[in-house]
């Protein structure tokens, strides 16, 4: 019984150990976002490492995404005699829900994988340390410019991905399937509003967030080895992409 | 007759007191004290996993001791905080065993990284510099040499230039010749002691390489089991009556030492 209770709270302080220093990492690295200076051509740099080379993976998952919900919708929308909302339906479902949400698992696995690695094998070889040697901190070089760069590209790949979307839907449902290019666009027009399209960006903004600091917050504190990288980058994309649906359940409570 | 006070001696550079460090279950230091003094080149040598690099980790604030105090001329290292810290950090420059240079950046520009982040020279004087101290560590025209291009010797000849850039007052060496030549062992241990006497650094040399550290070493320190054994300038050393000591300079495997 004792040693069931021994094992119970070595456990519970691990853990809380593991949270306490996820909330130190994420205070420092969001007080070192206001506090200058910023490293501009850091972040500029990481902006087009997250962002411009993401363009074509969010460019081909979106097309296709948006192909699969004119195929889905055109279907289901046959069956209540309503076709003529597939361009409502796939464009309301792109903008608030699935181009935030795809986009960013595809940011975590591209570019949020490789960061975690990236600065696992930094602390491996001594390299964050070099830094701290140098009363420099690390977090600096390699946290802040990550996640500036990340929350301020993540809604723009997610509006990339909801726009390509829509013509892949238009793909399917008009050009394959023969919806009417003016009733497919003019619903959108006519359904889609300002509201819609902000919700869509501040999901974005808040994955983008939430990915990038898990990502850089497991590659900081990487174990030891290769291993220890290969775990980091592992759990990094793992807790990344649960985080990004639970949060976009409770984004939508509060949003919608 | 009046008699004349002999002048106070200088008082350490660094000054560890009682070190206790463990992980886990092991205890790696067991009440360290340990005095660094001015000017001087002090080898800390051991078996593997006495706790060396550990002990100079705790020297630097990279690692935090359980116990004890490291005080760097008279401040506490340990209870310092922001720019506190950063002040005392800039005393020093370490290199690394793996050379720890950023492998994303050329050499020029690792040597130049802490000019450029923690001075307001001008990218002309930074140049300047950064030619400089490749110069002295014989690394001319290796400016565009990326560090996977480089062979083990030249990391940490590349290394020690970017430690050096800033001129330290204190440069510790971890394991600086692990892994290279016997001739290359040589080489680096001659570039530590010609840049120690150019640019008047004290030093800490962490090391394995028993006869060779001795010929630079003003003093070489033991740690045995997480505790200081020995302590004494080389020839002294050498001399020990500790059986530990001579089987370890001796490199026998008979002894109070099993090789483990």
């Amino acid at each position: 019984m004792l040693g069931v209770l021994i094992q119970l709270g070595s456990v519970t302080l691990t853990r809380l150990a593991a949270l306490g220093r996820a909330a130190f990492f994420v205070g420092q690295v969001l007080a070192l976002v206001v506090a200058p200076p910023l490293k501009g051509r850091l972040i500029v740099q990481q902006m087009h490492f997250i962002g411009a080379r993401s363009v074509l993976v969010i460019a081909l998952t979106g097309v296709f995404a948006g192909m699969v919900l004119g195929l889905q919708g055109f279907h289901v929308l046959t069956r209540f005699g309503s076709e003529a909302l597939l361009g409502q339906f796939v464009s309301l479902t792109l903008i608030t829900e699935l181009g935030p949400v795809f986009s960013a698992l595809m940011v975590t696995a591209r570019a949020g994988s490789a960061i975690t690695a990236q600065i696992g094998i930094m602390r491996i070889s001594e390299q964050l340390d070099a830094m701290t040697v140098m009363a420099l901190n690390p977090l600096r070089y390699v946290a802040v410019p990550n996640v500036v760069a990340g929350t301020l590209v993540m809604p723009l790949l997610g509006a990339m991905f909801s726009v390509i979307g829509i013509y892949g839907g238009y793909v399917a449902g008009g050009l394959i399937l023969g919806v009417n290019r003016g009733t497919y666009f003019g619903g959108i027009a006519d359904v889609v509003d300002l509201q819609d399209v902000t919700n869509g960006a501040c999901k974005s903004l808040c994955f983008g967030l939430v990915v990038l600091l898990v990502c850089c917050f497991k590659g900081y504190h990487a174990g030891y080895g290769a291993e220890g990288v290969s775990k980091a980058t592992t759990e990094a994309v793992v807790i990344s992409a649960v985080l990004i649906l639970v949060l976009d359940y409770f984004l939508n409570t509060v949003l919608l | 007759m009046t008699s004349v006070a002999p002048p106070a001696p200088d008082p350490p550079v660094i000054r560890a007191q009682g070190l206790y460090k463990r992980f886990g279950e092991q205890m790696v230091l067991r009440g360290v004290d340990l005095d660094v003094m001015p000017g001087e080149v002090l080898a800390i040598v051991g078996r593997s996993g006495a706790g060396k690099s550990v002990l100079l980790k705790n020297l630097i604030g990279l690692l935090h001791p359980d116990a004890g105090a490291v005080l760097v001329a008279g401040e506490d290292l340990h209870r310092a905080r922001g720019r506190r810290l950063s002040r005392l950090r800039e005393r020093f420059g370490m290199l690394f065993q793996g050379g720890a240079l950023f492998d994303s950046l050329s050499v020029a520009d690792n040597v130049a990284f802490p000019l450029r982040e923690k001075t307001r020279q001008s990218a002309t004087q930074i140049a300047a510099a950064v030619s400089e101290m490749l110069g002295s560590v014989g690394l001319q025209g290796m400016d565009g040499k990326f560090p996977a291009e480089l062979s083990g010797g030249m990391r940490k000849r590349a290394a020690l230039a970017r430690a050096l850039a800033h001129r330290p007052e204190i440069m510790l060496f971890d394991e600086p010749t692990t892994g290279l030549d016997p001739i290359m062992v040589r080489a680096i241990h001659r570039l530590i002691a010609d840049t120690q006497q150019r640019f008047q650094y004290t030093a800490v040399v962490v090391s394995h390489e028993v006869p060779g550290i001795f010929e630079i070493a003003a003093r070489v320190a033991m740690l045995h089991e997480g505790e200081l054994l020995e302590v004494a300038a080389p020839d002294a050393f050498q001399a020990s009556a500790n059986p530990v000591v001579q089987q370890f300079i001796a490199g026998r495997l008979e002894g109070p030492l099993t090789p483990t």
